[in-house]
């Protein structure tokens, strides 16, 4: 019976004090297929951060074995015992020499942490742009993101893309953060750290993926009803795929011809005759909205609604008729047109290549 | 002469016996400017909005179990989690812990009441008025007759969400003031602990022999008071661009956003501290009595407190790595964040000192601080994670911080202030707290914290942000947070329990005596619940630990202070 109940009181201590350790778990169970994991870099900045994370965490790592063990051994130890005298402890009011110990060793290892830490903020964020890196204005937006290359002179929206940088000749894409209206954030975390895009204050990030493919994140920064829906995709492309990508979307899209497309012609003219172009662009035509998305070449994206829904002729045609259905509280307005407008507006949109 | 010094009170009152019609009892407690009972009102007003708080946590709870959930509109999510914010921090940690230090302030130190015992009134009422006027944004909020909206912003509302172009009617405005008239009350808290320590310690005591609780609870009023002030100046500039046509925050007619975050979390970063500090105090008190040992290293665990109310102002823009800052002002924001760990590791290491060679008795108050020590550890050791600018480039607005900030407030303060309720509950009802119910309370809590807060991290370190009402399918996020939300369950089971202890332990807990924990300073020699003038004779101390004196007169403290 005693035993038993000193049993279950040691168990009751080990229990309360060795509960999982948070971050070790989550390297271990990660999956390594997350498309968004902060500890699957592709790129200088996030892949510079990596090793200072490594590093951080293994002297995090030391602490907590001390001082964890420190802790339960002096929980188990020091427990008032069964067959205990009932007289108090010794009392020990204090000690220079151990307060000077746990002064001084940690001041030792913030000096160490910091000077680390100065060094990676130093090398990522003071880093020069070379000549050939590609320019991007980034323009955060209630609730999307706008491209402009300037370089290039033209605009998109939601799927940036980039050239791939080989190591031996890098060709890193230099970003700026601009923001229309209220503060979002920029966070691709396999290609650099987030940095904000806020009203009237300017700022800039780098990145340098080594590696082809699709690069997602999202906005992390609070800016409003649909923060959660205002997705990042940054296709990174090999130079050849980049400069055919850059010189379709130089172009305008090819105009719509009456003989070839009946339907498509209505559309265009549905499209040009209401509330649409106030918002929206189409290069060569009257539309020139720069409050929503640039739509020269909307085809040639991948989604529509900032990544949040595939872009479908079905979803395209659910997201001029209602918006809320894909992304409710999207300053998208639903337009209230015929079915047969609806149809035309869509046979449109799909021509634009 | 230490046994004349601290008089015992014969009389041992139960609550229940106090006499009078329900009406007049109700008119004593609104008209009453006694600490004791200001302190069980801040309490109880506290731990109303705790429920109300828990309840917004778990509807985002169930919202984000799965992805692409239909639970609420991304409109009440939004809602949920600004109010769930601001009414944990004002609301619930404030004015819970104003209410313990409240309530055992003057009795720790020997006193009949606070310096100020109107502007101690004053101060509850205006807390309480503003958690009304928060909460009557969800009738009055829109603006729009018949619609109500309640406050959507986050609960540091960073600007210019906050301007009318973005925010429209009034429940900005309501979260505006409401914030504005409970930091009044916060200041003339502040005011009032903080002369109540300094000029109404009894006989003997001088700051060197004062508990650590008080000198503790000194640190963080003077804390309250200077960051307090740029947070209501930032409200009332809010106010000006809202409806005077001012423009500090509005970046559409050149304001700037970044000016509210620099006056936000000048507040908002040492609010943490202003937060914690009364936790450690809890813990100050809690461990060397259940390790039947003195403090270990008195003068450096002020010395440590101090000197994090210092640095903790000098913080504030690590919540700001991500905006742009030179990399020679992150660096800086880098250097005083890494040092704060540095009194806090002191502290911590001072309370294991405490423990070593002791003869611990696991009394739930015991079990609970055991718990704060452990996930306190843990919450530091996340904090240095994020204190590295760069990581924190990745780490910031990510889950990564929501799980670390909510193991320092429920895994420190709430584990530390659940301690304390089963510690003082003797003293301010006269009956004990049910020790089965507050063992399963405890664990309960403990499984579900952990489910939750531990888990809570990995999505965030793959990439999941906060403030989404929903996300994703296939970016590894979704057993995680069903596994979080899963750990609410427990959570809250263990709260309600907490609840139904409380109440019923008010009836039927045994009789608690005036001293049940063998404590040793001087609440305990005072009658429980003491009574409306705290001492028969007011006390005169000889060292830190009066009664340890009084029931110890072969080896009393005061030979080795």
């Amino acid at each position: 019976m005693m035993l038993k109940s000193k049993l279950r009181h040691a168990l009751q201590i080990v229990f309360a004090v060795a509960s999982p350790v948070p971050v070790a778990s989550a390297v271990r169970w990660g999956p390594p297929s997350s498309s968004t994991s902060i500890f699957a870099p592709a790129s200088t900045p996030a892949n510079s951060i990596f090793g200072l994370s490594l590093f951080v965490l293994l002297i995090t790592g030391v602490i907590f074995v001390i001082v964890g063990s420190l802790l339960v051994y002096a929980a188990v130890r020091f427990r008032k015992r069964a067959s205990d005298d009932g007289r108090e402890p010794p009392q020990v009011y204090g000690s220079n020499q151990l307060e000077l110990a746990w002064t001084v060793i940690p001041v030792l290892i913030v000096v160490v942490l910091f000077l680390t830490t100065a060094r990676i903020i130093h090398a990522i964020q003071d880093a020069r742009e070379p000549s050939n890196a590609l320019e991007v204005t980034v323009v955060g937006h209630q609730f999307w993101w706008e491209y402009r290359y300037p370089k290039y002179g033209f605009v998109t929206a939601n799927e940036l893309h980039v050239p791939v940088s080989e190591p031996q000749s890098p060709t890193p894409t230099f970003l700026s953060l601009l923001s229309a209206d209220t503060d979002h954030s920029f966070w691709v975390p396999r290609l650099a750290g987030k940095t904000d895009l806020i009203p009237n204050h300017p700022n800039n990030t780098w990145i340098d993926p080594h590696k082809t493919g699709l690069y997602l994140g999202q906005c992390a920064q609070y800016c409003g009803t649909q923060h959660a829906k205002m997705l990042l995709r940054v296709y990174v492309q090999p130079r050849a795929d980049f400069d055919r990508w850059v010189r379709l979307q130089q172009q305008q899209s090819s105009p719509v011809n009456a003989q070839m497309n009946q339907e498509a012609a209505e559309g265009r003219r549905v499209f040009e005759g209401t509330a649409c172009i106030n918002c929206h662009a189409v290069r060569g035509t009257v539309a020139d909205g720069r409050f929503g998305p640039d739509l020269t070449h909307l085809m040639s994206r991948d989604t529509i609604a900032a990544g949040a829904a595939p872009n479908t002729p079905e979803n395209l045609r659910l997201w001029i008729q209602n918006p809320e259905a894909i992304k409710p509280g999207s300053l998208m307005p639903a337009m209230n047109l015929s079915d047969q407008d609806f149809d035309r507006l869509a046979a449109y949109l799909l021509t634009l290549r | 002469m230490a046994s004349d010094a601290v008089t015992i009170p014969s009389s041992t009152r139960l609550p229940q016996e106090a006499e009078g019609t329900w009406l007049e009892t109700l008119h004593g407690w609104v008209t009453t400017v006694d600490h004791k009972r200001l302190g069980l009102m801040y309490i109880g007003l506290a731990l109303v909005f705790l429920l109300i708080g828990g309840v917004e946590a778990t509807i985002m709870r169930i919202q984000l179990a799965v992805p692409h959930a239909h639970f609420v509109s991304p409109q009440v999510f939004n809602r949920m989690f600004t109010m769930h914010g601001t009414t944990m921090i004002f609301f619930v940690a404030m004015p819970i812990l104003f209410g313990f230090a409240n309530y055992l302030v003057p009795l720790m130190i020997g006193a009949r009441d606070m310096a100020f015992p109107r502007l101690n009134a004053w101060s509850f009422w205006m807390a309480a008025f503003g958690g009304l006027l928060l909460y009557f944004s969800f009738i009055g909020g829109d603006g729009l007759y018949g619609a109500g909206s309640a406050p959507d912003v986050g609960w540091w509302a960073y600007a210019p969400l906050t301007s009318p172009a973005f925010s429209k009617g009034h429940s900005t405005d309501y979260w505006t003031i409401a914030l504005l008239v409970s930091g009044f009350g916060s200041i003339g808290t502040a005011i009032n602990i903080l002369t109540t320590t300094l000029s109404m310690r009894c006989r003997g005591m001088t700051l060197g022999k004062m508990p650590l609780f008080a000198w503790l609870n000194l640190v963080m009023s003077g804390m309250v008071l200077i960051v307090i002030s740029p947070l209501t100046a930032a409200q009332i500039m809010l106010m000006i661009d809202r409806y005077l046509g001012g423009h500090f925050f509005d970046t559409q007619a050149g304001g700037s956003a970044t000016i509210w975050m620099h006056f936000f979390w000048i507040f908002g970063h040492p609010e943490v501290y202003v937060l914690v500090i009364p936790a450690f105090a809890f813990v100050s008190e809690i461990v060397p009595v259940f390790s039947r040992k003195a403090i270990f290293g008195y003068p450096v665990m002020v010395a440590a407190t101090v000197g994090i109310g210092f640095i903790s102002m000098s913080v504030w823009a690590h919540h700001m790595f991500t905006i742009g800052m030179t990399s020679y002002g992150n660096a800086f924001f880098v250097a005083t964040t890494m040092a704060i760990s540095v009194p806090t590791g002191i502290k911590i290491f001072n309370w294991l000192g405490t423990m070593w060679g002791g003869k611990i008795r696991y009394a739930t108050p015991m079990v609970f601080c055991l718990g704060f020590l452990f996930q306190f550890l843990i919450a530091g050791l996340t904090g240095i994670m994020l204190a590295a600018a760069p990581w924190d480039w990745q780490l910031s607005g990510s889950y990564f911080v929501v799980a670390h900030f909510h193991y320092v407030i429920v895994g420190g303060i709430l584990f530390a202030l659940f301690g304390a309720f089963y510690y003082w509950y003797p003293k301010m009802t006269g009956r004990m707290l049910d020790e089965v119910l507050g063992k399963w309370h405890f664990w309960l809590f403990l499984i579900g914290f952990h489910l939750t807060f531990d888990f809570m991290h990995i999505p965030g370190i793959l990439g999941m942000p906060r403030r989404i009402y929903t996300y994703e399918p296939g970016r590894g996020w979704e057993g995680w947070n069903m596994i979080v939300t899963i750990g609410v369950i427990f959570q809250a089971a263990a709260v309600l329990l907490f609840v139904a202890n409380l109440v019923r332990s008010y009836f039927k807990g045994a009789p608690a005596g005036n001293d049940p924990w063998d404590a040793w300073t001087l609440e305990w020699s005072t009658s429980s619940p003491p009574p409306a003038y705290n001492f028969a004779v007011p006390p005169e101390v000889k060292s830190r630990r009066p009664l340890w004196d009084l029931k110890h007169p072969e080896d009393p403290d005061w030979k080795y202070e």
